[in-house]
């Protein structure tokens, strides 16, 4: 079974600090929906909210159509996976998938087939004797998940469950947990400040920043289609160009940067411009092009360095008084660049986003 | 023994390496072992005046511990077993008592208690502690006699109306003791319980577990060194109490300390003070042991 979870207008205040800012939306049964931001952005303090350890200042929590004021996490149809995962050191990997069970009584053989059966889904088939430091970092965390899911809960939420693991590990546990996710079918809320994470797993995302939520959208929608300057720069490599808006015609934005060169892009949730506006334009460095002689919305640079990195090669340039970064595949033709080179680059207008200068994630 | 030396005096210098071993060796052989030697010896000789000692007559023997359990030879010496079965029975309950006090009082200095309130519990635990053991033991009985505060407020109270003898039904040495060692039952139980992740407690929250089975299944276990080291600091000093029991003790009632006591001064029979001194430590000890066995505590875990 699944339920929906509404977050209905949400404030979450410590004193006089304010960690979640009116939050509301909702996410649907069966999504994988994650919250993605900074640390301290407020995420983790919403997460702790929906399970029930923490009671909105205003506004409500509903899952699957029931106010939870009031309702403590033990009775709340969600599992919670801690980021250090809080598995019972003393308990044997078995005891502690079937814990949950435990404390409702269920019969000792009913907890071992249970557990059994999701040692199973976990590929740890036969190691429910084994104690729970005997297991690696990335066994240890399908653990958790195998005991979350021990009590059959509607909503799974996450909390950066795997930031403890190396990169490797991480890697391969994001497909997994996608894998598990489909699965059981259940609602998953996942917790995570790295965009990699989000973007791979995710259905929906919601970019958070300063306890507000900055834009909820599909992964694709998120990196391609930025609502604000915060998302654009929080989400992925980016290149900020300052400048003032000239003019606007329907999407397409007219932008004049410092030099008085105009550049054209897309208006950031569809958003009306006045001339004059200061806006930003952002263009990810792999969407930049070397320009060629029928290109237009051009930019002349001049190249300050060259990473080499296998398959692309980053390079470094100065234009309208900012840095660019630019990625290009390595089409095994040599490299022709040299550090002080002149060039013109060019760029796709409907991949560019024109939004207003505001604040911007550091990098 | 040599490498630990050799490991102190490489890490902290020669001279403090030899100060802490001469300290140690003082410590543990001057003032403990030579005692107990002492004591162990003398336990097993007869209670001869000077002129004799040394003489033909100054043998082993076991008469006083004979004398523990036969008396003077008519059958057993039900007073002075009865008087260690009580004393043994009472420290076991003060014991228990204790460790429901201390437990929830650690727990949520650990766990819950922050800043000002943490350390206003603190000082509230350590301050009456400055008061000497003797007038603590005395304010217990102000506290608990027949015109005491209790009974004044419990009458003024409508709750009974003739005042209750606290004093010989022993409540107020039951008190008293529990009170005298809980310092030393809260601050190892504290030090098991604040290492556990206060994640595993809300994990087991999350999972429905009541806050029963919580404290059943995850914070016990956890604090198991912590609540065996406690226990039996407090059990030890309980059954080898004086103060509190000559201050608070009914009139009828003795506690084995007592009894010691009374061989060495009154009577002045020394070894046979010193073999009723043994058999206190002897019993308790063996009870440590037994009770660590029962509830699978480690050697080790005590020291923690």
């Amino acid at each position: 079974m699944t339920k929906t979870v509404n977050l209905d207008h949400v404030t979450i205040r410590f004193g006089s600090y304010t960690a979640v800012d009116n939050v509301d939306l909702s996410i649907a049964g069966g999504e994988f929906f994650s919250f993605l931001g900074p640390s301290g952005c407020g995420k983790t303090t919403l997460l702790r909210c929906i399970s029930g350890f923490v009671e909105p200042t205003a506004g409500r929590v509903l899952i699957g159509g029931k106010d939870m004021r009031g309702i403590g996490p033990n009775k709340r149809p969600t599992a919670l996976i801690f980021q250090n995962l809080a598995l019972f050191p003393l308990m044997s990997v078995a005891d502690n998938i079937a814990f949950p069970l435990e404390v409702r009584g269920v019969s000792k053989r009913d907890r071992r087939r249970r557990a059994d059966q999701l040692l199973e889904l976990i590929a740890l088939a036969g190691q429910g004797d084994k104690k729970v430091q005997e297991l690696s970092g990335g066994q240890r965390q399908r653990v958790a998940i195998a005991r979350a899911l021990a009590v059959e809960p509607d909503i799974l939420l996450l909390d950066e469950p795997l930031s403890a693991l190396d990169l490797k590990l991480r890697q391969h546990m994001r497909t997994e947990l996608r894998a598990i996710q489909k699965q059981v079918g259940l609602t998953f809320i996942y917790i995570t400040h790295d965009q990699g994470e989000a973007l791979i797993m995710s259905d929906r995302v919601a970019v958070m920043s300063a306890g507000v939520i900055e834009q909820i959208d599909v992964p694709a929608a998120i990196y391609d289609r930025p609502r604000t300057s915060f998302v654009a720069s929080f989400v992925g490599e980016t290149n900020a160009l300052h400048g003032k808006v000239g003019a606007q015609e329907d999407d397409v934005v007219a932008l004049d940067l410092p030099s008085g060169r105009r550049v054209f892009g897309l208006a950031g949730g569809n958003r009306r411009y006045r001339p004059g506006d200061a806006c930003t334009i952002f263009i990810r460095p792999e969407q930049l092009k070397l320009a060629t002689a029928e290109s237009f919305n051009r930019l002349p640079a001049s190249v300050i360095d060259i990473e080499f990195e296998g398959s692309t090669r980053h390079i470094r340039l100065e234009a309208e008084e900012a840095q660019l970064r630019l990625t290009l595949m390595n089409e095994g033709t040599p490299a022709s660049l040299a550090p002080g080179d002149r060039l013109e680059l060019s760029f796709d207008p409907e991949i560019a986003s024109v939004l207003p200068s505001g604040p911007m994630a550091k990098a | 023994m040599g490498k630990l030396f050799a490991g102190v005096a490489h890490r902290h210098g020669l001279g403090v390496a030899i100060f802490i071993g001469s300290a140690m060796t003082l410590w543990l052989f001057v003032l403990v072992v030579l005692p107990q030697i002492a004591m162990v010896t003398q336990s097993f000789r007869f209670n001869l005046p000077p002129a004799e000692q040394g003489g033909p007559a100054d043998v082993w023997t076991l008469s006083n511990y004979a004398y523990f359990i036969f008396g003077n030879g008519d059958g057993l010496n039900s007073v002075d077993l009865w008087v260690l079965a009580r004393t043994i029975g009472v420290a076991l309950f003060v014991t228990i008592i204790d460790l429901c006090i201390c437990y929830p009082i650690a727990f949520i200095l650990a766990h819950s208690a922050k800043g000002m309130s943490a350390r206003l519990i603190v000082l509230g635990l350590i301050v009456p502690f400055w008061v000497n053991e003797i007038l603590r033991a005395f304010a217990f009985r102000i506290l608990f006699g027949t015109t005491g505060m209790i009974n004044e407020t419990g009458m003024a109270l409508g709750l009974w109306d003739v005042p209750f003898d606290f004093i010989r039904a022993n409540v107020a040495l039951y008190a008293g003791l529990a009170y005298a060692y809980i310092l030393l039952m809260i601050f190892p139980i504290y030090n098991a319980v604040e290492a556990l992740d206060h994640n595993q407690i809300e994990a087991a929250r999350d999972m429905g577990a009541s806050w029963l089975q919580v404290h059943r299944r995850v914070v016990l276990p956890f604090a198991k060194g912590g609540l065996a080291s406690g226990a039996t600091m407090v059990f030890m000093l309980t059954a080898g109490a004086l103060a509190a029991p000559q201050i608070l003790g009914g009139p009828s009632s003795l506690w084995f300390t007592q009894l010691v006591y009374q061989w060495f001064n009154d009577a002045l029979n020394w070894p046979r003070g010193s073999a009723y001194a043994i058999i206190l430590l002897v019993v308790c000890m063996a009870l440590v042991l037994l009770g660590m066995r029962v509830f699978k505590v480690p050697f080790g875990a005590i020291g923690k």
